[in-house]
């Protein structure tokens, strides 16, 4: 046979499949909308999950720690401190606040003024603020910052409130983990579904499968144009899922900024992308043709002439 | 072209359909495979097109041994035998033109050569005017024409054919039965099932006759 016939008959063959569906627009909508809805789910929760993370590695960057001397160093230790802080590549900035300051911010502040006075001593300590690198932001990076400034002389203790933004990652792993498994199962799903409306056209069409059995036609010749079929419910259904996926995200991009500005943090809502959009409908794709394939080997080896 | 030795057909059911049968058809020549339905005349034919095999004997087409061909050959095999069924077996929703170039089209013979063929096999069973319209809006024996067409397109040494009257009046059966004879003068081997009296009486052709699984007469 030779390659130009080949490329022929697919491509009428590709193109019939298509007349085929388009043909039976209802039908063929209600498919794509099961496989769109179905791979739409963990697309949409994915397309959040990663803005919140995105906007928690924000948040990351902007803790500080806590620095504070112990009392009984004097006052010199501290400069040399923040010093040596300082010229630490994971450091960006270091602030000194010295006991005296802080005492007058916390009478200021507080509202404590009497009960101070009534002190001997201040029992602030000297305090270095300081802000780690934005690439030592991690929390791995501020785990090691913050062993390494415990570890140095004079230094009583480091506050680092971070806890908190690990223990949010921890659960976004565990969401995404949730996520991924849905989306598995869900595409499994695809696959069946897309497999039985195969299997469902195949046996509509079991006299002409024998028809062609019965002039010569292998397996693979009448599998053809079921394996584009499911090709193409796959394509078309990842297109309404990322469709569908973007109108979501449009629905949300007003209230989500409104909430970041409450908070005072300019954020808006990244959907999916279109390198992500054409991986989505490809991979919908491959799922409709291993689908269809699956379905189709299957029934038309059985089907025989009699 | 065909050899059936000692050929025995018996069925999941239980059911014998043939018990030992010979007879043997030289290549080019015209035969009538008649008997009583029941008599086996299906089965043979489906012996011939592989859609059945024997139970036991041998049945060679084309010098080939059937029992040979394993189930991945079956199609190759098919595409060297032209079959023409009672019941035409015609896709409903191709026109005339599509289904004649199926066995081409599965051939993979290059488009412009199917288009050349398909039109002179319409042309031979008096049909090229209607290459675009669809098989119900065709009489019976227009419909028995185009699946005549389809078995012929390929151009095989041996045509089978199922009661190809079956359906029709008299009148269209003798224009079925010229078209067979035309194509049997130019050297294509045909085998005809048939048990239309009439038909047989106005063709002076080879019978094969078959009684309760056997050949009676040859």
């Amino acid at each position: 046979m030779r390659a130009h016939s080949w490329f022929e008959r697919h491509a009428q063959t590709l193109v019939g499949s298509l007349g085929r569906l388009v043909h039976t627009p209802l039908a063929t909508l209600m498919t794509l909308s099961v496989i769109a809805i179905a791979l739409a789910l963990p697309l949409f929760l994915d397309v959040l999950l990663q803005n919140l993370r995105a906007a928690t590695a924000n948040w990351n960057q902007t803790i500080d720690m806590s620095v504070y001397m112990d009392k009984k160093a004097p006052a010199s230790r501290t400069e040399a401190v923040a010093k040596q802080l300082r010229s630490r590549a994971d450091v960006a900035a270091v602030r000194v606040i010295t006991a005296e300051a802080a005492l007058k911010e916390f009478r200021e502040a507080s509202g404590f003024g009497a009960a101070l006075d009534a002190l001997r001593d201040n029992p602030l300590p000297d305090t270095l603020v300081v802000t780690p690198t934005v690439t030592a932001a991690t929390p791995d990076g501020t785990r090691t910052l913050e062993a390494a400034i415990v570890a140095t002389d004079d230094v009583e203790t480091v506050q680092l409130d971070t806890a908190w933004v690990t223990r949010l990652q921890a659960i976004l792993d565990v969401v995404g983990r949730v996520i991924g498994l849905t989306g598995t199962l869900l595409g499994f799903g695809v696959i069946l579904v897309i497999g039985n409306t195969i299997r469902l056209d195949i046996l509509n069409r079991r006299a002409e499968i024998e028809v062609m059995k019965l002039v010569g036609a292998t397996d693979g010749f009448a599998r053809r144009p079921f394996l584009y079929s499911g090709t193409w419910y796959g394509l078309g259904g990842g297109l309404l899922a990322v469709v569908l996926c973007a109108v979501a995200v449009g629905l949300l991009t007003g209230p989500v900024e409104r909430l970041a500005g409450l908070y005072g943090g300019p954020f808006s809502l990244r959907g999916l992308g279109w390198g992500s959009s054409v991986a989505v409908i490809a991979g919908s794709g491959g799922l409709g043709w291993l689908g269809s394939w699956l379905a189709a080997t299957r029934h038309i080896r059985d089907i025989a002439p009699t | 072209m065909i050899v059936f030795d000692q050929v025995f057909k018996r069925y999941a059911n239980g059911r014998e359909a043939l018990a030992g049968v010979s007879f043997r058809i030289e290549e080019g020549e015209m035969a009538f495979l008649t008997g009583h339905s029941g008599a086996g005349k299906s089965s043979i034919l489906k012996l011939i097109a592989l859609i059945e095999r024997p139970t036991r004997g041998q049945v060679i087409v084309g010098a080939q041994n059937t029992a040979a061909i394993k189930l991945k050959g079956i199609p190759h095999f098919r595409r060297q035998l032209g079959v023409v069924f009672q019941d035409h077996k015609l896709l409903h929703d191709r026109p005339v033109g599509e289904n004649v170039a199926l066995p081409l089209v599965i051939a993979g013979v290059p488009r412009r050569e199917i288009d050349k063929r398909v039109r002179a096999a319409l042309d031979q069973v008096g049909l090229l005017t209607k290459e675009k319209s669809l098989p119900l809006e065709l009489s019976t024996g227009e419909q028995q024409r185009v699946g005549i067409a389809r078995a012929v397109v390929g151009k095989p040494r041996l045509l089978i054919a199922d009661e190809p009257t079956g359906n029709l009046d008299p009148a269209l059966a003798l224009e079925i039965m010229e078209l067979f004879k035309r194509f049997n003068a130019v050297g294509v081997t045909i085998m005809i099932a048939t048990h239309d009296v009439h038909l047989l009486d106005r063709f002076a052709a080879r019978r094969i006759v078959l009684g309760d699984g056997r050949v009676t007469a040859a």
